[in-house]
């Protein structure tokens, strides 16, 4: 019985560790590319839960056929925010640069209250429901879409980043920004491209989510933080470091809300990130 | 003489605001009043460790809920006075702020910056799950007689002297600390941490001085709200929100000045309020836009904030 309990906890654990290292993706390809964290990283993906929200209102799509749909708007709230907000902050002290995306963070959230209230929200017509036995494990089908879906665009911008002539552009950027602008590399362009592809990663991700789960202003709180222990965990910066990190991060996460007590599984992942902040800087899967 | 100008605009201010209920006493404007106090307290505490010293805390409603919870369960469960219990917390306060800023000090820029956001949520989660100090309840304070030993009164005003002296404290200590030796050392860590490092600054003790002195005046305005609202709970002393307004309070008027954090409060205060008056309810959150706007404007055009308008920076 209490196997069974076990095994179901690991799966789910597993399944929410492939969202979550989706979501730290988009956000290591932007601190790997400009040293930058952005701190609105969670509320581009509640931007996203919410889009495909509106989506479904209004034009009656699920959240999944929304999908294209709603990364490409991300990857426009991206850009934006790079030309807009993030580029100004360059040369500016760290400071300014932690309060620029910290004031967009609490923008964002705050405009989506202010237009949508504080209510959780469900989609009323979402792609697919119920759930399958996979040996013994019972696991939401909606959950699994979500999880593959996540590992899809999880590999997918991993190809484009080290197998396409763009994604080495973004790399040498990362590596040496004046090295790369003597190669005739527009840095700039570079770093645009980051931040979209930071924002799409959780365009996916919420879409895929808004699927399952509650839409809400404060959605990207958690998902957030979620992404900053994962980020640090997998090493700052890396990307396969953000997919392992990502599932350890799940299953930490599940195995804490059984073993020890539901409300208090953030307290180990919180823990999770003091501790290797304070022992292992670069990351558990870092370089040292 | 430019020094000297600015002794007399704020001694002019400072006697206004003595005499502002004798004239004005209808009790939404003392609130308001007390309100902007209150929070140009934190916001100038958290400019001690955000502004002098440069370490950019998100968590700082952790001492601002010691302070709160210390004085509320001693005289609850002990009878002790509250005054007492403000100076207890306040040694509470300082005492964690150590234990905290020791490790936490070895983490540099937004990395710190997310440890101290991780320290306030384990903080909120411990503290909703805390049956002893009343979880997710909270607590209430008994209604004791009216008088200055009880720390309770009946009316305004004699809040909002204690709130303009706890104010006052806390601007003058500010403004020693930026006369004393101390400043010298933040400044060398503000700019640049590594030189500072290898002239032989001791950065983690300067760091935890400020952190100290930040985490002191937090817990004074813990106690003083909770003897004001006479009632607590994690929701209204620990959440991420309270963090971030006072750092926001801080960057809006201008770090590292010693006035900054109170024209931040005056300006941001009666915003807030007034627009909660205007769309109603704080559900609306409104207040939250026009914070995140303001702070988006002021770290791309003017980062030394409203200050930055009065010295010309």
């Amino acid at each position: 019985m209490l196997e069974g309990v076990l095994l179901q906890t690991v799966a789910s654990g597993l399944l929410w560790g492939c969202i979550y290292a989706l979501i730290a993706l988009g956000l290591t390809i932007i601190y790997g590319v400009m040293n930058i964290v952005n701190f609105a990283h969670g509320d581009f993906f509640m931007i996203s839960m919410f889009l495909a929200y509106a989506f479904s209102l209004v034009l009656g799509l699920t959240p999944l056929a929304s999908l294209p749909l709603v990364t490409a708007c991300l990857f426009v709230v991206g850009v934006v925010s790079y030309k807009g907000l993030i580029k100004p902050v360059l040369n500016a002290p760290p400071l300014a640069q932690i309060f620029a995306t910290f004031g967009l963070m609490i923008f964002l959230r705050g405009l989506a209250q202010f237009i949508f209230g504080a209510d959780y929200r469900t989609i009323s017509n979402v792609a697919a429901s119920g759930r399958i036995d996979l040996g013994g494990i019972f696991v939401a089908i909606p959950q699994l879409i979500a999880a593959a879906g996540a590992v899809v665009m999880f590999v997918t911008v991993y190809l484009f980043i080290t197998k396409t002539r763009t994604g080495w552009a973004l790399m040498a950027v990362a590596e040496n920004k004046q090295a790369a602008a003597l190669m005739g590399i527009d840095g700039d362009k570079m770093f645009a491209l980051a931040w979209g592809l930071g924002a799409a990663c959780v365009g996916v991700a919420g879409s895929l989510l808004a699927n399952f789960y509650y839409v809400f202003p404060e959605v990207g709180a958690v998902f957030g933080f979620l992404a900053f222990v994962t980020v640090a965990l997998g090493g700052f910066g890396s990307i396969s470091g953000a997919f392992f990190a990502g599932l350890i991060i799940g299953l930490t996460e599940a195995l804490a809300g059984i073993l020890i007590d539901p409300s208090l599984k953030y307290v180990v992942v919180f823990m999770i990130y003091l501790l290797v902040m304070l022992f292992r800087p670069r990351g558990l899967l870092g370089n040292a | 003489m430019k020094e000297h100008k600015y002794h007399i605009i704020a001694a002019a201010v400072f006697g206004t605001l003595l005499l502002f209920p004798q004239v004005i006493n209808q009790s939404f404007y003392l609130h308001l009043m007390i309100l902007v106090f209150l929070y140009a307290l934190l916001g100038g505490a958290w400019n001690m460790i955000g502004g002098y010293a440069g370490q950019a805390s998100l968590g700082h409603a952790v001492y601002f809920a010691i302070g709160a919870y210390t004085s509320t369960m001693m005289t609850l469960e002990f009878g002790i006075n509250p005054w007492i219990g403000m100076l207890t917390g306040a040694v509470l306060a300082v005492l964690v702020s150590a234990a905290l800023g020791y490790p936490c000090f070895r983490i540099k820029g937004h990395y710190f910056v997310i440890a101290t956001i991780a320290l306030g949520e384990i903080a909120f989660v411990l503290f909703t799950n805390w049956e002893w100090v009343g979880g997710a309840v909270g607590k209430h304070l008994p209604i004791l007689s009216t008088n200055f030993i009880d720390f309770q009164f009946a009316g305004k005003m004699p809040y909002y002297y204690v709130a303009l002296t706890l104010l006052t404290l806390q601007v003058a200590f500010t403004y020693f600390m930026e006369k004393s030796h101390f400043e010298y050392y933040f400044q060398a860590i503000r700019k640049d941490e590594d030189t500072a490092r290898s002239l032989g600054i001791n950065i983690t003790r300067y760091k935890m001085f400020a952190m100290a002195f930040s985490a002191l005046f937090m817990a004074f305005g813990g106690t003083f709200y909770a003897q004001y609202l006479l009632y607590i709970d994690p929701e209204s002393v620990l959440p991420m929100m309270l963090s971030i307004q006072v750092c926001l309070i801080a960057i809006l008027g201008g770090i590292g000045t010693v006035f900054g954090p109170v024209l931040g409060a005056f300006i941001m205060i009666p915003l807030a309020e007034f627009s909660r008056a205007w769309f109603g309810g704080s559900g609306s959150a409104l207040d939250l836009v026009m914070y995140g706007l303001l702070i988006m404007v002021f770290a791309v055009m003017k980062p030394s904030g409203l200050m930055g308008f009065i010295t010309g920076k």
